[in-house]
Formats: structure tokens, C-alpha cells, sequence
């Protein structure tokens, strides 16, 4: 497995849905085993490839580089480099806790883990392809098993759901596609000369063509790319796929899509937009640090207004995504390290307030937060886990949000002085929402009806406790994280910024 | 004690209540007692820590004697670093001592009061947890860390103060004050953004270095230390911030004494007092002000309210507010003299209140009275206390809280600005009235619940020997008596910052006479000698160019001139004749003279403070005996009759009950606002954007739906029609063959004539 | 008067005429029969009379004498059918045949 570590990583999970899809689906045990084993099995070659990333070097690390289709010269490109190694860690982390999420799911539970493998595929494909073909053969890999996932196992308007997360995001592919190919035909392979997908030639500008240097076009394929990702980020005002697909899906299923889906949009930006068009991220910066405190401030108010658990919390990873934007425009290396840290960090944190609220909806049935109310004293335990993931998200110093979020407005705010004051309003926004449901839902007298519902389980606890820890540690010690990926975003600033 | 020693011991100070924290958090519940003695345990064994450190001090008697040291925290590799560190010099050691203490007491005072709680064991968790972060705040030696452990210390305020979550009002409470802290909080971090951008670093010595270096000034340092002072604002419940206060006393009383009197909202002022150099001239004069009217507002609402622990509150917050006004008139030193004697009498004052009520159950006083003789020691501490707090010569509150009205004053006299001391005044007048109102309500006369009255107790020794030891501390905080502040032991610990020693030790360039910094006062009144390089009110200092010879004078009466020998390091002889008559500015300005040039300024200015100390000594004494007697005839004499007073001047009575109605107005304004926002923000969202987004959608199915239409009957129908067209054709063509013969013939015949008609006649 | 071609013309329109309204409107088959017989000798009538005043010769006389003869064999053969109709059908209506017509 060394050679091919990050094959290995990606596809070992389809192995585990074809063994699944050939399984009988009565046996349900086996399944789950099956699944656990399937999705254990990246998470510790993640830790291996945690443990030999060298830290010192930006260069691309693992390289797997092999021709796949040559009449196109589209090839079989799988690398990582400190912007995509936390990415690869968060998904293996996630996909195997939400394995155990998913444990007492009802419903066809074997098309349900085949599905949930294959979106583990795709999401690990997007972050180590470095071939743009290959990356969008991912991209659209993804896309399905969740459109599925969300589609048949969700709430009750799932349909509507799935297909408006489905079309917004095909929206955003088509628009990725036109740029790809504008690409593929306006970049030459600097040995051979041809057209190519490979994502490393494109950032080298000597091999664009003089047509691909003509500012409006560039404008125009920044903007095609922009779009195509700002869907998935999702960025103001194309979220609004984000809050049902949310409160339609199950439990894992939201975790995986705000814990890692959303982080796509902001990863394609630096991986693919910044190094390909340098100079129109630097022609965009105000409008995408614009956009940014819209995410944030806009996202908060509206958790504010919500009723449903699941929306606020879907509200806030727009908000908190705006934080990534925000350090992203601001193209220096507290910005733009804050921002992918906290990209990480958005997705443990969100990933437990989903959790937790699965624990509530498992048990009442319910996730209207005025129903609720006194639960602190009926499910003790579980008022600590959530209170915990809550104030992670209003960004808690000592947990892992507030590093990333300071480190972002200390580099934002040289760069964008009054938009980060107004954005910096987020914190008490912020701190409103998360309060404001935490008084409503377990403070407070409490509501009889709820007499019997049981604390959390030792199932849910094991899913929440390693994310907890994880969030503490990097609340304390960021620097594990940040050494990561601090020398390839440094030199993707040098190449952005000048 | 060695300078490793001290960050040994500082070290071990801060990481002890943390592991009380996590040992009574997760095995609290297992153990006996649940595990209430580890955190008293805990406690003490920082307390004499911290005690070691205080002697250690003592014996340096150095102000500006410091032990820092620090570790790369965050570290990207280019130009961003972010440090963690420890500071410990005199400011710090009385702030561990008073922190450590008071904590302490509280744990051991805990133990009685919350006894039999079902959370017991998570009291004092987070009891542990909280002095952890109040540690912290005092032990850091950066902004960066200094926010960091602010925001823990909100948090284990809204913990504690929901303590009782169950309670509705509890509930909302803690809301509230984390609330109101994070309005703070933002213009805080906003202001160390400010710093930071400018200065790059976050150090404290590094930061006034420079600032002294001009790296920030103009609006810019003006903004960035109004956005500082919003954290002290919000932390110590300052106007207009202040509303949380009153609500946090839904918190067990013991954590009211901690946390809402003693420790947390000292921090702001803790804060203000440590960054003193970073707060232009712009920026303290809104200090002074907000101080002042803060003092002077919350104390009048004190005299209506009739809940012990909310009166109480209101003193709090009223004498947070001469705090925060002194270190407006530029004189930290007593603000943070202020700040530790009122910790002691008022973490005693409220562990009173919370015998008190602990025997009574009730907070009301018109419920109580009479208690005197049957809590003995409850009454004689509180009783100290009181005096304490009312300004009674002899006792700490008196030294510190005139030390700051004289500093007010001058900096009235200097400035012109004579009203932030008239509210100071009248606030002291006020102070002995309200609360020796409390004395008297609560301790003498007859009992006005006699079912109460019976079953009142005293407590048991768990809460008395708390109460015995701040009363111990509150006689002997204020130091020798008969001498001011700044004669006195405070004096050792803290001084206001050298601003030029700092920058000379960071820069070196900035050595010699070529940094002359000067107050704007002192240039003023000295005809303008001396370039004003900085605006510098906390301590303004010029340097003697030739001996290197710099004047740290302490703010007060003595001026204490070293002259340092170009090789540095040594200290030569202290030279204080000298400069003797060069007084510390009661802005500050402690100026030094290369050539005597500041004699005459620093002079004239020491003139003006030593003149306005002696007017506010004289003052308050008369002040603290009016408000006395008053509270005394009407509360005790009964010759005034308050209730009639209150129907007399019913309107202003209204207004003392309702707090102003800063409550209703933020509820009619911001909160509404925010709520309303919010619903227009979703609504915007459902129907606009989600709107378009369906609208989309439906307008794509519209025109699929049209495309379907035009398929079925325009394609398909062209189609369908050549059929129906041929089929109908076929119809009628069938009826002609009848396959009759004769018809055929008549066909055929009629053709023919056709045929023939069409040949022959046309 | 002195009769001449356009008389016998005349007379075999009128004949022709007759034999074909007979065709056409009767519904008894021998009536129809007769109404065949009639157009035959109107053709006659034309055979004889151009063959006596437009081209002298017994061209003309030689065609009647043949569809007499074939008219005779007509008739018989026409009116055995009329014979098996009768016997089939039980009339002789010619609307009544029509048995192959669906």
C-alpha cells in the first residue's frame, strides 16, 4: 500500500461498496461491518500518510502519475500538498465516524452504506486529483450517491432536496466544465506541446496560449470557475440548496455535506482558481471579501430567525464559510492559513452540532427548537457534548474554531479594514443564535413532555468524543494542523500576491 | 526567589485550578464529598504560591521589576508569529494574591453554602475553571492571550451564572451577560487588530515601544484604544454596557462574590491598568467620562433597589466606575489600589449577603431585619466592610478611593473638566447612604418577618471564617493607616509605566535626549518647552540626553530619579533631591528633567495635584459623614419617612426602579432590531432568493411544459394529421364504391357528359 | 322527307339512351337484360346506317349480323345466370347480390 497510498485511500472504499452490493441485504450486521472496515482502512492510511508528509516541502507529495486515456492526454494524476492533506484527514475522520452515525439506519441499509462509500470515493478523488479531468470525473462521482443518499433515505421533502442540490450543483459543474475546456485547449503541454488536463501545467502562465492571456476572457473563465465552486461553498446568494438539503438528509449525511462537501467550493478556489488566474484573484479580492462578511452576517441573521435545529445549524456553516472567504481574499498568510484551518475546523465542529442534533431528532422525533426546553436537566451528558460543539461554534478560544477565525480577521483586517469591523459583528451574531437556541432547548424549565427520553448512548459518544478531542487540541495547539499546510499556502501567496 | 522560581511558581498557579476543574468535572460525582475538597485543596496550595510571589515582590519593591518569558504558540513560517507568555511584576503578583484569595475563600465558603446542590460537584468545577481563566488574564503577557482567556473568563461567567438553568430568569441572565461581554469583545478585538496591524506584535513592552515609537498614533490610536477600552466596557459592566450585571446575581451568591464583584469585572480595569501606555489622550478622556457616569448613575439606582444582592450590584458597578475613572484621569495606580481593596470588602460584603440570605431565604430586605444579634459575626464583618466601602478614614476604601478622586480632580483643574469629579463626589456622598441602608435594614431594628426571623441562623464555620478573613484583609488592605496610597505598600507593586525605559530598552536608536515625551498639560503649562513627541497622559517622560538619567516617579508625591550610567545596568545612587520638586502630573507626567526644564512644570503640575488631593480628601470625609448620618436618621431614627419621599417624587422613583430603563430601551431598540433583522434576513432568504431559485425552477418546468405541448399537437399533430387527413380521405372515397354496377354506370355516364361538356362547350 | 343519316342517329341515340336508363335504373336483372339488348341494337342501328351512307360496303352489315349473334349468346348465357340467381336468392333483383360485397 505505500506506493499507491492514495489509490489505495480512494478506492478502497468502492471495494468495500462492491463487497457490500454483493452481500444479502438481511444481513445487516455483516454490512455495517463491512462498511466500518471499509471506511477504518483510509482513516488509518491517512494517519500514515499524516505521519510521513514531509512538512518542510510545498511540493506535491505521494505522486501517482500514469496516462489514462491518451488520445486526450488525460491522465491519472493523484497527489497532496498541504492545502489538500487536512482535506484528505477531515474526510477520512468523518466518513468513518459517520459510519457509526448511520448505524441505526431502517431503511435498505445495504443501498445506503454502497452509496455512502462511493460519496467517500468521490470526495477523496476531488482532493488528491491533480488531473482537471479526473478531478471533475470526481466531482460528478460525488454528486450522485448523494443526490441518492439524500433523496431516498431524508426527511419528508426529500425529493425537492435532492433535486434542487442536485441541479444547483450540476449548475456549477457545467460552468466548471466550459472553463476546463476552455483551459484544455488553451494550455499547452510544455514537453509535448498538445492540449492537457494537468493541473500543473495549467498554473505555469508561459504555457497559457495568448488567447487564455486576454484579461476578459480571464475575467470570464475566473468568473465560470468562481461560480461553479461558489455553489458549493455555498456563497450568497446561491446557498439556499444548503439549508434543505440539510434538513432533509439524515444525520451522516449532513455531517459528511457540511463537514466536507462545502469545504470543496473554498478548496477548488485556492487548488484550482488562485494558481490558474492569479491575477484575477487579485482583481476579485474585494468583492470575494464582499461576498465573505455577506456569508457570515447574512447566514447568522437568518439562524437567528430559524425554527428547525438542523436550518440554524445549516445557516451557520454559511456564516462560517464566510469566514473562510473572508480569509481567503485576504491573500496573506495569516488569512489564507486561517481560512483553510478553518475549513478543518468548520468541519469538526459542524460535523458534532450535526451529530448532536441527530441525538435529539433520534430520540423526539422533533427538531423544533421551542419544543423543547429544560433539557439540561433531563440529559445531562448530552448538554455538555452539545454545549460543547456550540460553543466551539461561536468561536470559543481554547477550541479549535477561534484560532482559525482570529487567525483570519488578523489577516483581513490589513487588507480590508472596514469590511472586516463589519464582518468582526459576527461574533456577536453569532454568539445570539448559538446562546439563543442553547436557553431555548436546554435551560430554562423543563418541558414534561420529555420525561423519558434517554442521555446520549455510548454509540453517540463515541462518534463525538474524537472529534471533541480533536476540536480542543487544535484549540490549544493549532500548529499540527497549520504545519501541514503553512509552506504550500505560503508559496500559493507568493504566486497569487506577488 | 529566582526569576525561574517566580515563572515556576506563576506557572503552577495557573495550571492548578485547571486540573481542579478536570478532576472534579469527570470524577466529581464518584468521589466523597464530591470532590469539593480537591478544588479547596487546589486553591490553597496556589494561594501559598501565590502568597510566595507577593513576598517575593515586597522584598524587590521594584515596580517596574518584571519576569516574562515565552513560547512560540503559532508560528506560519514568514512574518506571522503569535507568542504565549507569562508576565509576572508587581501588578501581577497583587493580582494573583487577590485572585487566588478571594478564590479560595469562595471554594472554602462554597462548601457551606451550596451544600446538598445537585450540581455540587460541577459548582466547583466550575469555580476552578473560572480562576483558571482569571489567572490567565493575569498571568499573560500578550493581547492575543489576554483576549483569549477573557472570552473564558465570559464563559465560565455564563456558566456560573446559570448555574440554576432551570430558573427561566437564570436562563436568560447568563444569555445576557455573554451577550453584552461580546459587544465589548468585538470593539476589543478590533482594537487588537489595530494594534496589531500596526505594530505587529502583541507583546505589552513590545506594544508601548512602539507605540512610544509612533508605529501608532493619531485617530488611529485613538479608535484602537477606544476599541480597547469597549473589552473593559463590557467585562466590567461599564455604561452603557452595564445591564448584565444586575442580572448576573441570578448566580449563586458565592460566585456573585467571585466572579461579579472581586475578580471578572475587575478584569477590564485589570486590562486598562496593564495597557496603559496604549491609551491616547483622546481615548482616556472617554474613559474618565464613562467612569464617571457610570459611578454616579448605578449608585443612584442603588438607593431605590430593596434585593441585598441587586443593591449590591449597583455599589459594584458604581465603584467599578471609579475604577475605571481614575484610570481615565491617567492614574492606573490607584485604579488597581481601588481594584484590590474593593475586591476584599466586596467579595465580604456579598459573602455577607450570602450568609444573610442563606439564613433567611430571602433576598428582599424588607424581610429581614433585626438580624444583628443572632448572626454576630455576619454583622461585624459586614459592618466593616460597609465602612470600608463608605469611605471611612482609617479603613482601605477610603485611601484608594480618594487617591482616584484626587486624581480626578486635578485633571479637572488642569482640564477644565470639572464634571466627571462632581459625579465622583456625589457617587461617594451616595455610597455610605445606600449602603449603610443595608445595615440598617438588615441588621437592626425589628424583625419584619418574625417566621424568617426565627429560623435565621448563624452560618456554620465553612462560610465564617471566610467572612473573618476578607474582614481581616479589608482592615489591614489599605496598608500603614494615616498615610495615602501612594506612600503606602501599593506603591512597590505598581507604578505607571516608563515609557521611555521600555523604548530604550526595545530600540536602541532611542536613547539620549532625542525622545522627549511630554504630557500635552505639562507642555502647556511649561510654555511649551519640549517637543510633544507623543501625547502620552499615563506617564510622559523626557530623558536626560547626556546621563541617561530617567525619572520614574511614581504618582504621587515622591519622584524617584535614578540615574542610569551610559554602560547601563547599574543603578547609581538614587538621586532624589534632584528633581525633588518635579511632582508627578496628576495626568501624569512624570517628566523628568534633562535641565531642569521640567522642574518648573512638573512642579506646577505636582502643585495642582497635591492641592486637588487635599480639596477631595477633605471632601469625601465630609461627604462619607453626610451620607452616613442621612442613612442613619432614615433608616435606623426613622425620621424620614423614604416612603414618602418616593410618593413625593414619584417620577424619579420610576425611573431609580426601573435602572433608566436601559433594559427597556435596548429590548425597544437593538433587541428588537436584531430580532426583526433577523426574520426580514430569512424571510429574504425563503421568499427572495429561494424565490428566484424556485422561480427558476418553475419558469424551466414552464417552458418544458410549453416544449410538450408544442411536441404533442404541432409535431405529433402534423404527423397524426396526414393520417387522419388520408383516413378521412379513404372514408368518404369508400362510399362511392358501392359495388352496384348500375351506380358505376351512372359514374360513368355523368363523366362522360363532364367530360364532354368540358371538351365540346368550353 | 327525305330521311338520312342524322334520322338514324337520332334514333339510335334515343334507342342507346333508352337501353342505358334501363341499365341503370332497373332493379330486375331481365329488365336490365332488355335495357343491354337496346344499347346492342342501337349500336346496330349506327353499323347499318353508316355502312349505308358513309362507307358503301357490308363492313357495317357484317358487324350487326356479329353482335346479334354475340348478343343472342349474351342473353343466354346472362339470363342463365339470372336463372341461378333466382334459384339462390329466391329474386331476380340484382340489389339482392350482394353477398360478396363485405
Amino acid at each position: 500500500m505505500g506506493e499507491h497510498i492514495l489509490s489505495w485511500m480512494t478506492f478502497f472504499p468502492l471495494i468495500g461498496a462492491a463487497v457490500i452490493a454483493c452481500l444479502p441485504s438481511g444481513r445487516k450486521q455483516v454490512i455495517r461491518t463491512v462498511a466500518a472496515v471499509a471506511a477504518a482502512v483510509p482513516l488509518l492510511l491517512s494517519v500514515q500518510l499524516f505521519m510521513n508528509f514531509d512538512r518542510a516541502s510545498g511540493a506535491l507529495q505521494f505522486v501517482e502519475h500514469y496516462t489514462w486515456i491518451k488520445s486526450f492526454n488525460i491522465e491519472y494524476f493523484m497527489a497532496v500538498d498541504g492545502l489538500s492533506m487536512p482535506m484528505m484527514m477531515l474526510t477520512a475522520l468523518l466518513s468513518f465516524l459517520c459510519i457509526f452515525a448511520s448505524w441505526g439506519i431502517e431503511k435498505s441499509l445495504k443501498g445506503y452504506f454502497a452509496m455512502f462509500l462511493l460519496l467517500e470515493t468521490g470526495m477523496f478523488g476531488v482532493f488528491c486529483a491533480l488531473d482537471f479531468f479526473l478531478f471533475y470525473v470526481f466531482w460528478e462521482v460525488m454528486l450522485l450517491p448523494m443526490y441518492f443518499l439524500i433523496g431516498i433515505w431524508g426527511g419528508p421533502r426529500r425529493e425537492y432536496a435532492a433535486i434542487k442540490f442536485f441541479l444547483y450543483t450540476l449548475a456549477g459543474s457545467v460552468l466548471m466544465l466550459l472553463a476546463m475546456i476552455a483551459f484544455y485547449l488553451n494550455v499547452a503541454d510544455p514537453v509535448t506541446g498538445g492540449h492537457t488536463f494537468n493541473m500543473v501545467h495549467m498554473f505555469d502562465q508561459n504555457n497559457h496560449s495568448a488567447w487564455l492571456q486576454t484579461t476578459n476572457i480571464r475575467h470570464m473563465l475566473w468568473l465560470a470557475l468562481f461560480i461553479g465552486f461558489a455553489i458549493k461553498v455555498p456563497v450568497f446568494p446561491f446557498h439556499t440548496w444548503l439549508p434543505d438539503a440539510h434538513v432533509e438528509a439524515p444525520t451522516a449525511v449532513s455531517v459528511i455535506l457540511a463537514g466536507v462537501l462545502l469545504k470543496m467550493g473554498t478548496y477548488g478556489i485556492l487548488r484550482i482558481s488562485y494558481p490558474m488566474l492569479p491575477d484575477q484573484a487579485m482583481w476579485f479580492r474585494y468583492a470575494l471579501a464582499t461576498l465573505g462578511a455577506i456569508n457570515i452576517l447574512y447566514g447568522a441573521y437568518c439562524a437567528m430567525a430559524q425554527k428547525d435545529m438542523k436550518k440554524l445549524v445549516a445557516y451557520s456553516s454559511v456564516s462560517h464559510m464566510g469566514y473562510v472567504l473572508l480569509g481567503m481574499a485576504a491573500m496573506n498568510s495569516a488569512g489564507i492559513n486561517g481560512a483553510v484551518l478553518q475549513m478543518f475546523n468548520h468541519g469538526t465542529i459542524t460535523a458534532m452540532m450535526f451529530l448532536c442534533v441527530g441525538v435529539v431528532y433520534d430520540r423526539a422525533h422533533t427538531r423544533e427548537i421551542n419544543a423543547f426546553g429544560g433539557l439540561g436537566m433531563q440529559m445531562p451528558r448530552y448538554f455538555s457534548f452539545f454545549s460543547f460543539a456550540l460553543f466551539a461554534a461561536l468561536g470559543l478560544p481554547g477550541l479549535s474554531g477561534f484560532v482559525s477565525e482570529a487567525m483570519i480577521f488578523i489577516g483581513a483586517f490589513p487588507a480590508f479594514r472596514t469590511i472586516t469591523i463589519i464582518s468582526a459583528l459576527g461574533i456577536i451574531i453569532g454568539a445570539a443564535y448559538v446562546l439563543w437556541m442553547l436557553q431555548r432547548v436546554f435551560l430554562g424549565p423543563k418541558n414534561d413532555k420529555w420525561d423519558n427520553l434517554p442521555d446520549i448512548n455510548a454509540r453517540e459518544m463515541f462518534t463525538l468524543v474524537p472529534i471533541g478531542i480533536l476540536v480542543l487540541l487544535l484549540g490549544v495547539f493549532p500548529m499540527p494542523v497549520l504545519d501541514l499546510m503553512k509552506v504550500t499556502l505560503n508559496n500559493l501567496i507568493k504566486v497569487v500576491a506577488g | 526567589m529566582s526569576d525561574q522560581a517566580i515563572i515556576t511558581a506563576a506557572i503552577s498557579i495557573l495550571l492548578l485550578p485547571l486540573l481542579s476543574y478536570t478532576l472534579t468535572f469527570f470524577f466529581g460525582k464518584k468521589l466523597p464529598r464530591k470532590g469539593d475538597f480537591i478544588g479547596v485543596t487546589l486553591m490553597g496550595i496556589a494561594l501559598v504560591q501565590a502568597l510566595r510571589i507577593f513576598i517575593a515582590f515586597w522584598k524587590i519593591g521594584d515596580p517596574a521589576y518584571r519576569v516574562e518569558q515565552s513560547f512560540r504558540w503559532l508560528n506560519l513560517g514568514d512574518n506571522f508569529r503569535l507568542d504565549a507568555g507569562i508576565l509576572v511584576d508587581g501588578m501581577t503578583a497583587v493580582m494573583l494574591m487577590v485572585v487566588c484569595l478571594v478564590s479560595f475563600l469562595v471554594h472554602l465558603y462554597s462548601t457551606g453554602y451550596m451544600h446538598g446542590d445537585r450540581r455540587y460537584e460541577r459548582f466547583f468545577a466550575f469555580l476552578g475553571f473560572f480562576t483558571f481563566s482569571m489567572l490567565g488574564i493575569v498571568l499573560s503577557n500578550n493581547l492575543f492571550f489576554l483576549y483569549v482567556f477573557w472570552e473564558l473568563v465570559g464563559l465560565s461567567s455564563y456558566l456560573l451564572i446559570g448555574f440554576f438553568f432551570h430558573k427561566a430568569s437564570a436562563a436568560s441572565a447568563n444569555k445576557k451577560a455573554f451577550l453584552t461581554n461580546r459587544v465589548g469583545d468585538w470593539g476589543f478585538w478590533l482594537g487588537i487588530l489595530a494594534f496589531f496591524t500596526a505594530c505587529g506584535t502583541l507583546n505589552y513592552f513590545e506594544l508601548f515601544a512602539q507605540v512610544n515609537a509612533g508605529a501608532i498614533k493619531g485617530p488611529l490610536l485613538a479608535w484602537a484604544g477606544v476599541g480597547l477600552f469597549m473589552g473593559c466596557v463590557g467585562k466590567s459592566a461599564q455604561m452603557p454596557l452595564h445591564i448584565w450585571l444586575p442580572d448576573a446575581m441570578e448566580g449563586p451568591t458565592p460566585v456573585s462574590a467571585l466572579i461579579h464583584a472581586a475578580t471578572m469585572v475587575a478584569a477590564g480595569v485589570y486590562m486598562v491598568a496593564r495597557l496603559a501606555p496604549l491609551f491616547g489622550p483622546e481615548a482616556l478622556m472617554v474613559v474618565l467620562y464613562v467612569g464617571a457616569i457610570t459611578a454616579f448613575i448605578t449608585a443612584t439606582i442603588a438607593l431605590v433597589k430593596t434585593d441585598i444582592k441587586r443593591v449590591l450590584a449597583f455599589s459594584t458597578l458604581s465603584q467599578l466606575g471609579y475604577m475605571v475613572m481614575g484610570l481615565g484621569a491617567g492614574d492606573p495606580v490607584n485604579a488597581m489600589y481601588h481594584l484590590t481593596t474593593h475586591a476584599m470588602f466586596k467579595a465580604l460584603l456579598f459573602l455577607g449577603a450570602g450568609s444573610v440570605i442563606h439564613a433567611v431565604h430571602s433576598q428582599e430586605m424588607p424581610e429581614m431585619g433585626g438580624l444583628r444579634k443572632k448572626m454576630p459575626i455576619t454583622f461585624w464583618t459586614f459592618l466593616i466592610a460597609t465602612l470600608a466601602i463608605s469611605g471611612v478614614p482609617g479603613l482601605s476604601g477610603f485611601y484608594s478611593k480618594d487617591g482616584i478622586l484626587g486624581s480626578v480632580l486635578a485633571v479637572g483643574m488642569v482640564k477644565g473638566h470639572y464634571l466627571p469629579f462632581i459625579l465622583g463626589i456625589t457617587a461617594a456622598a451616595l455610597t455610605p447612604f445606600y449602603m449603610f441602608r443595608i445595615v440598617f435594614l438588615t441588621f437592626f431594628g425589628k424583625p419584619r418577618d418574625q417566621h424568617k426571623f426565627d429560623h435565621a441562623h448563624e452560618s456554620g464555620w465553612a462560610m465564617a471564617i471566610p467572612l473573618m478573613a476578607l474582614a481581616f484583609m479589608t482592615l489591614i488592605s489599605a496598608g500603614i493607616p494615616g498615610k495615602t496610597a501612594d506612600k503606602g505598600w501599593f506603591s512597590k507593586f505598581a507604578a505607571p509605566y516608563d515609557v521611555a525605559a521600555i523604548s530604550a530598552q526595545f530600540d536602541a536608536k532611542q536613547g539620549g535626549g532625542e525622545l522627549l515625551v511630554a504630557s500635552h498639560e505639562a507642555a502647556a503649562l511649561d510654555g511649551g518647552h519640549g517637543e510633544t513627541a507623543l501625547g502620552e497622559p499615563v506617564a510622559a517622560h523626557g530623558e536626560a540626553a547626556a546621563a541617561h538619567g530617567e525619572a520614574a516617579a511614581v504618582p504621587g508625591e515622591n519622584l524617584h530619579a535614578e540615574a542610569m550610567p551610559a554602560e547601563g545596568g547599574h543603578e547609581a545612587a538614587p538621586a532624589h533631591g534632584e528633581a525633588a520638586p518635579a511632582h508627578a502630573a496628576p495626568a501624569n507626567a512624570h517628566g523628568e528633567a534633562a535641565a531642569a526644564h521640567g522642574a518648573a512644570a512638573g512642579g506646577h503640575n505636582s502643585h495642582v495635584r497635591h492641592t486637588a488631593h487635599i480639596r477631595a480628601m477633605i471632601m469625601s470625609i465630609i461627604v462619607a459623614t453626610l451620607g452616613i448620618t442621612a442613612s442613619w436618621w432614615t433608616y435606623h431614627k426613622l425620621r424620614v419617612n423614604p416612603a414618602a419621599i418616593q410618593a413625593r417624587l414619584p417620577f424619579a422613583h420610576k425611573v431609580l426602579q426601573g435602572q433608566y430603563f436601559f433594559d427597556e430601551l435596548y429590548a425597544a431598540t437593538i433587541y428588537r432590531f436584531t430580532l426583526w433583522w433577523s426574520m426580514i434576513c430569512a424571510a429574504f432568504d425563503r421568499i427572495v432568493i429561494d424565490g428566484i431559485v424556485n422561480g427558476t425552477g418553475y419558469l424551466t418546468r414552464l417552458v418544458a411544459w410549453v416544449s410538450g405541448q408544442c411536441d404533442r399537437y404541432i409535431v405529433d399533430g402534423a404527423v397524426n394529421g396526414v393520417a387522419t387527413v388520408l383516413q378521412g380521405a379513404g372514408e368518404g372515397i369508400r362510399r362511392v364504391q358501392t359495388g352496384r354496377i348500375q351506380t358505376y354506370l351512372v359514374y360513368v355516364s355523368a363523366s362522360v357528359l363532364v367530360l364532354i361538356v368540358i371538351y365540346r362547350v368550353l | 322527307m327525305n330521311v338520312g343519316l342524322p334520322h338514324f342517329l337520332t334514333v339510335s341515340a334515343v334507342l342507346f339512351a333508352l337501353g342505358l336508363f334501363a341499365v341503370m335504373s332497373r332493379r330486375n336483372t331481365v329488365a336490365i337484360l332488355m335495357g343491354v339488348e337496346l344499347m346492342l341494337n342501337a349500336a346496330n342501328v349506327n353499323f347499318v346506317a353508316f355502312s349505308r351512307y358513309v362507307q358503301r360496303g357490308i363492313d357495317g352489315q357484317m358487324m350487326a349480323a356479329f353482335v346479334i349473334v354475340l348478343a343472342a349468346a349474351e342473353a343466354a348465357v346472362a339470363l342463365a345466370i339470372v336463372l341461378a340467381m333466382y334459384r339462390n336468392y329466391g329474386t331476380v333483383n340484382a340489389d339482392t347480390a350482394q353477398s360478396l360485397k363485405r
